[in-house]
């Protein structure tokens, strides 16, 4: 009989248990899914407030850079292509500096205490807020680089890209301080890709007899590749996305130029400059730009996840 | 026999030369810029603080005699950061424990995963840009427009990813073997997730979590049109209604005004900023190389 009770209670406990285990589990997935709510909320709200604006314009909107709220007519061709240029001219300086550093830290050219001091103040610039890295470029980088874009645009005017005179915002401020920003995530990614390099590989180059930087460019580099890749694709998302340190120093200009040294703007910098104080279609207009901003940036995202996915499991 | 010894003049040794200096040279210009920025950061800015900087408000810009302080861009941060955090910490850790002790790997959980990824990589102003539609123009929170709540909310979205992940990483370090020894003597699941294997990820977790709000402390993006910003005290649970002032964004208008005391300002904002951020960060790496060794022996 004692037996018996002991028993009754304890499958009493057990049941209360099992609802509170049942309500745990379901929970935890309610709120795992909080995540794709997030992601699908914000694409189709900001697809559905731009709905006036794409009917209106359509895709013409991507194509023409009038952008006149008094008129009502609106394109943000200037700002897209600001947006990938950019974005692309500073990867395409970050991307040997970022590879570069990497390789002189993956590398034993100096002693280890040295490389990992190295590696871990680079790592520590990612965590620098952009806003911060604005006002340093307004203040300091902007009087730095001055003379050296009169420079350019004496000697190099006839290229259409240093046509123009430089003003004291301009695009290739925003490009360099891009590069600043971008350079710790390539730097810390592919120093990441060339230290899963097996060592049996290396090895095997040097016994054959290549020498270190054959080794490098043959052989390390390659099998890096992907994650590499993968990381700089990461970056590209960042550049087309950030808007605070542009902002600052672009020059938020909708007067389009091939010119690197006049005033630009990116989509990004139109939201930051324009969202607060806008109203009717304009606003309508401006969310049809945050849905362009972001159909490149979850371009760029999956295919680099996919690239991760593809080649992360070769060695 | 000289081809045993090392010839300077062999065209491989010189183009080793080449490139091993070409890497120099790559370091250097990277590093550089990053050395300048902080050493001038932190000597420009330390230069600004004064006790005044803590304690009074900031002057409307074209007053340029005295910019006066910070105190409510501070006090919003710090409130802003911690709205986000409280959205942002139970859903992220609930969220990664289902990823990591339930989801068998399958489709719904691979989604998941994919989608903590493509919102990690969603741009800061879109998160803005969302809240702007969802509650700032709606109105949707007692009538209140720009309001703290709402840059709260839109730095929360940010935040997520990152506890998730971290989260997720956290508990799958956990050996197997805790989970069966804890399941094996009857303990159920939800008892073995809160007493066994959270406790023995904590410190990891924690260590993402914390380096996720430094992150969210710095980003002005999402605030400048949710919370907007504000010159006044706050002064009570209400104000969280109305604009709230941010050192980010205090950075950023001041940045741009013409007046030299209002940049002072920017300034002394921004070595609070990257102090504060850099040091969460150097504190929590040492934190989690001292954990690393002691695991190991």
């Amino acid at each position: 009989m004692e037996e018996k009770l002991t028993l009754f209670k304890n499958r009493k406990r057990f049941g209360i248990e099992k609802n509170i285990d049942i309500i745990f589990k379901n929970t935890a997935l309610v709120l795992s899914s909080f995540v794709a709510i997030i992601l699908l909320g914000i694409i189709l709200v900001v697809f559905f407030q731009s709905f006036e604006s794409f009917s209106r314009y359509g895709l013409k909107f991507l194509v023409t850079s009038e952008w006149n709220p008094v008129k009502d007519e609106y394109g943000a061709f200037t700002a897209i292509y600001g947006t990938l240029v950019t974005s692309f001219l500073s990867l395409l300086i970050t991307i040997p500096l970022g590879v570069g550093t990497a390789i002189f830290i993956t590398e034993d050219f100096v002693p280890k205490v040295v490389r990992e001091i190295i590696g871990s103040f680079v790592e520590l610039l990612a965590a620098i807020p952009s806003v911060v890295l604005g006002l340093w470029a307004i203040f300091v980088m902007e009087p730095f680089f001055r003379a050296f874009f009169v420079f350019l645009h004496n000697f190099f005017g006839w290229i259409p890209l240093f046509s123009t005179e430089p003003t004291s915002r301009n695009s290739l401020l925003a490009i360099l301080i891009l590069v600043v920003m971008l350079l710790p995530i390539v730097t810390s990614i592919a120093r990441d890709s060339l230290n899963q390099v097996p060592k049996k590989l290396r090895n095997a180059a040097y016994g054959i007899g290549a020498s270190r930087w054959k080794t490098i460019f043959s052989v390390i580099l390659p099998a890096a590749l992907s994650g590499i890749m993968a990381g700089v694709l990461l970056a590209l998302g960042r550049a087309m996305g950030e808007t605070m340190a542009v902002t600052m120093i672009i020059g938020n200009s909708n007067a389009f130029s091939w010119s690197l040294l006049s005033p630009g703007y990116t989509i990004s910098s139109m939201l930051a400059n324009q969202f607060g104080e806008a109203d009717g279609s304009q606003v309508s207009s401006l969310f049809y730009a945050a849905f362009v901003l972001m159909i490149l940036s979850l371009v760029v995202n999956i295919f680099a996840q996919w690239l991760v996915k593809k080649f992360s499991l070769k060695y | 026999m000289n081809s045993l010894y090392y010839q300077k003049r062999l065209s491989r040794n010189i183009g080793d030369k080449f490139f091993t200096s070409l890497s120099v040279i790559c370091a250097l210009i990277a590093i550089l810029p990053l050395i300048f920025l902080v050493t001038y950061i932190l000597i420009k800015g330390g230069s600004q603080i004064t006790p005044e900087l803590f304690t009074l408000e900031p002057n409307p810009p074209g007053d340029d005699l005295d910019a006066g302080g910070i105190n409510p861009a501070l006090i919003g941060t710090l409130i802003i950061t911690t709205i986000a955090s409280i959205i942002a910490i139970p859903v992220g850790v609930g969220g990664g424990i289902y990823l990591a002790e339930y989801s068998k790997g399958g489709a719904f959980s691979r989604f998941i995963r994919f989608g903590v990824n493509v919102l990690a990589g969603v741009p800061s102003i879109i998160a803005g840009v969302f809240i702007y539609a969802l509650i700032v123009s709606t109105k949707i929170l007692f009538g209140s427009m720009y309001s703290g709540l709402a840059g709260g909310m839109a730095l929360s979205i940010l935040m997520l990813p990152t506890v998730i992940k971290t989260t997720d990483e956290g508990l799958k370090l956990v050996p197997n073997e805790l989970r069966y020894a804890s399941l094996g003597v009857g303990a159920s699941m939800y008892t073995t997730i809160l007493k066994v294997t959270l406790p023995s990820a904590f410190r990891s977790i924690a260590t993402g979590i914390v380096l996720g709000i430094a992150r969210a402390a710095g980003e002005t993006a999402p605030l400048i049109f949710t919370a907007l910003f504000s010159y006044y005290y706050i002064t009570g649970f209400g104000d969280l209604f109305y604009e709230m002032g941010s050192l980010a964004v205090l950075i950023y208008n001041f940045a741009l005004e013409p007046y030299d005391a209002q940049n002072k300002l920017a300034w002394a904002a921004s070595f609070i900023l990257v102090l504060s951020i850099l040091s969460v960060n150097i504190f929590s790496r040492i934190l989690a190389a001292f954990t690393e060794k002691t695991k190991r022996v």
